[in-house]
Order: C-alpha cells, then sequence, then structure tokens
C-alpha cells in the first residue's frame, strides 16, 4: 500500500505537467510562450506576499522562542486531559494553526518518542493531515490584495480546524485504538 | 483580527522573554526569522514561477476552464456571487484540485491567483466578500485525499505503513470541510 503510494507521488506532478503540455499542444497553443508568460507571475506574486512572511515569522519566532509558548502548553495541558485528549498533542494544536514547518518538526519529534505506528503516532498524523496553518495562510492570502477586514475567516478557519483536531482524535480512537 | 492576533504575540512573547531572562536567544530569533522568511521567499519564487506557468498553459488550452466546468456543481452554491465563467472560477478550482491531491506548494500560487481574481469583483477594497471569505476557509479545512506531507514524515521516520493514515485524514477533514462550510454560510450574515 505504502510503496503504491509512493510511486503514485512520484509519477503525480511528471503526469499532470504531461497532461498539461500534451493537452495545449494537440489544440495549438504555443506552450513555451505560455508558460514563460505564466511563469513570470512567480515574481510578483512573492513580492506580494513577502512582507508577510517576515512578519508572520517574527510574531511566531518571538512567541515560540521566549517561552511563552511552554507556558500556555503547560497552563493547557491539564484542562486538556479532563476532556481526554492526549497531553502528546497540546503542542501541536497549538503550533499548527501557527507554522507548517514547526508542526513538521513537532510531528517528527513525537515520532522519536512514541513511534509513528502507535496509537499517538497515528493520530498526530491524522491531525496534521486535517488541520491547517489557519493564521499563516489568512495572512498571505489576505494580505496578497490588502484586505484588513477579514470578517469572520478566522473564526471559521479556526472552528474547522478544532472540528478537524477532535475529529482525529475520535476517528484514531476508533480505527486504530484497541 | 489578524492586527490583534499578531501584536499579542509579540507582546506576550517579549514580556515572557523578559521576565525569563530569555532576551538573548529571543533577539537572534528576531533577524534569524526575517532572513529565513527572505530565504523561503526566493525558494517559493522558483515553484510559484513553475506552477503559475503550467496554469498559463492550461488556461489557454481551456483545460482549466473545463475542471472548473466539471466542478460547478461544487462551486456555484459554494460561491453564489461568481459569475460561471469568471476567471476566478478556474483558479479556485485548481486550487482546491491542488489542495485534496496534497500538492500543497501548487495550491498556494492558484489560491493567491483566485484571491487577486476575486479582489476585482470586490467593490470594497479592504473588505473580504462572501466569496473570499468562503474560499479561504475551505482552503484551511480543505479535504485531503492523499495527505503527501504527513506520509513523507511518517516514511523518515520509518514507519511500516506510512500511508496508514490515509483514511482516517479522509474522514477528519471530510467533516472538518462540512462544518467549516455551514460555519462560514451561518456567520456571513452577521459580519
Amino acid at each position: 500500500m505504502s510503496n503504491l503510494i509512493s510511486e503514485v507521488s512520484a509519477y503525480a506532478i511528471p503526469v499532470l505537467i504531461f497532461i498539461i503540455l500534451g493537452y495545449a499542444w494537440l489544440k495549438g497553443v504555443n506552450v513555451y510562450e505560455a508558460f514563460v508568460e505564466g511563469a513570470g507571475e512567480g515574481v510578483t506574486t512573492i513580492l506580494r506576499v513577502f512582507p508577510y512572511l517576515v512578519a508572520m515569522f517574527m510574531a511566531i519566532g518571538i512567541f515560540r522562542s521566549s517561552g511563552a509558548m511552554e507556558i500556555f502548553i503547560m497552563l493547557l495541558t491539564p484542562m486538556a486531559e479532563t476532556v481526554g485528549i492526549p497531553a502528546e498533542l497540546i503542542p501541536l494544536a497549538l503550533i499548527r494553526p501557527l507554522s507548517g514547518m514547526a508542526s513538521a518538526g513537532i510531528l517528527s519529534e513525537l515520532f522519536k518518542v512514541s513511534g509513528p505506528d502507535s496509537l499517538i503516532g497515528r493520530t498526530a498524523s491524522t491531525v496534521v493531515g486535517s488541520t491547517e496553518t489557519v493564521f499563516y495562510t489568512l495572512s498571505l492570502y489576505f494580505g496578497s490584495i490588502g484586505i484588513s477586514k477579514v470578517r469572520h475567516t478566522l473564526w471559521a478557519a479556526l472552528f474547522a480546524d478544532s472540528v478537524g483536531f477532535v475529529a482525529s482524535i475520535a476517528i484514531c480512537r476508533m480505527i486504530f485504538g484497541d | 483580527m489578524v492586527n490583534i492576533v499578531w501584536a499579542l504575540l509579540i507582546f506576550v512573547g517579549l514580556l515572557t522573554a523578559a521576565a525569563l531572562g530569555n532576551m538573548e536567544n529571543v533577539t537572534q530569533i528576531i533577524l534569524d526569522s526575517a532572513i529565513d522568511a527572505a530565504e523561503l521567499c526566493l525558494k517559493l519564487s522558483g515553484i510559484y514561477a513553475l506552477w503559475l506557468g503550467l496554469m498559463r498553459v492550461a488556461q489557454k488550452s481551456a483545460l482549466v476552464d473545463f475542471l472548473a466546468n466539471k466542478m460547478t456543481i461544487l462551486m456555484k452554491p459554494l460561491f453564489p456571487d461568481i459569475p460561471l465563467k469568471h476567471p476566478a472560477m478556474g483558479s479556485m478550482a485548481m486550487n482546491i484540485m491542488a489542495n485534496v491531491l496534497g500538492i500543497g506548494n501548487a495550491a498556494a500560487p492558484f489560491g493567491l491567483k483566485a484571491m487577486s481574481e476575486l479582489q476585482n469583483l470586490n467593490t470594497q477594497k479592504d473588505r473580504a466578500t462572501n466569496a473570499m471569505c468562503m474560499f479561504l476557509v475551505i482552503n484551511t479545512a480543505s479535504v485531503q485525499l492523499i495527505p503527501t506531507t504527513v506520509i513523507a514524515i511518517r516514511s523518515a521516520a520509518g514507519s511500516i505503513a506510512p500511508a496508514e493514515i490515509i483514511g482516517s485524514t479522509l474522514l477528519a477533514t471530510i467533516l472538518s470541510f462540512t462544518v467549516a462550510i455551514a460555519v462560514v454560510k451561518k456567520l456571513e450574515r452577521y459580519f
């Protein structure tokens, strides 16, 4: 199964490129010129996003390295445990909305301690797969077009993310628990 | 709102660092994070150029329209204010596909392109439209068919079955996706 998946992943992008270019070629599109024209937008898109990335990286960096993050985790852990959320998952739950790279790091750490195939390892994997870097995505997407009034987006996104988090724990307990 | 969260992260962080005597470390991180952001942008600009180039090819061959058309059943109820033939529909369709298939680095350039096309329809340029809010939330609560990043991390950690979490992730994301849509639709009247 996992072999098949990694095989499929290895082919996904090349096949996609082949289909996009092949289809356009058959339709008589000048594929080279079209590609170059579109690729030119890459840098302008990044330039619009750049200041928001600096702002986000700085804020998250300060929050994590100051020790504030750990204090939050310490405060939240007993509360989470009383409602049945495993303590190991609390750091993940807090970091996940802020940074994709940091949560990937936390996931790897967790695997080292508990193993990727343990119940907690599988649950953590499902949590990371079913939640998203809400703050990061929000600031990037809205920032890039100059939207400052985000209305209900942050609340709705965070709520959906917590549903993903809780659902992951419940689903994994049902599927993988003994 | 982002304004408040951002400032709070910094204020709380700096005060904690002062209380714990952690300032030296924090200073280093502040400078490092700015450089990290620049390095990431440099790398991402290559990835964005690649996907936006392919997207333009797919637009010119009408493959994007074809895909958007196939997804009309999903897109029309989600984005009732956006005309079906509008370019934003194509970009959003590509972004949703990339998200579902786990091609995360393609989802962002398509998504940012969709956002700027949605902005063309916006009459109040600093305020998010209903379509933008919906698009953003389904981006953060996307259904995941193949959670590629997680599978890769599991593989690297020596898992005997890295792909085992596909089923549980699919179930959890279908649930969060459904809730997300319901919540956005419900809340858009009040904000």
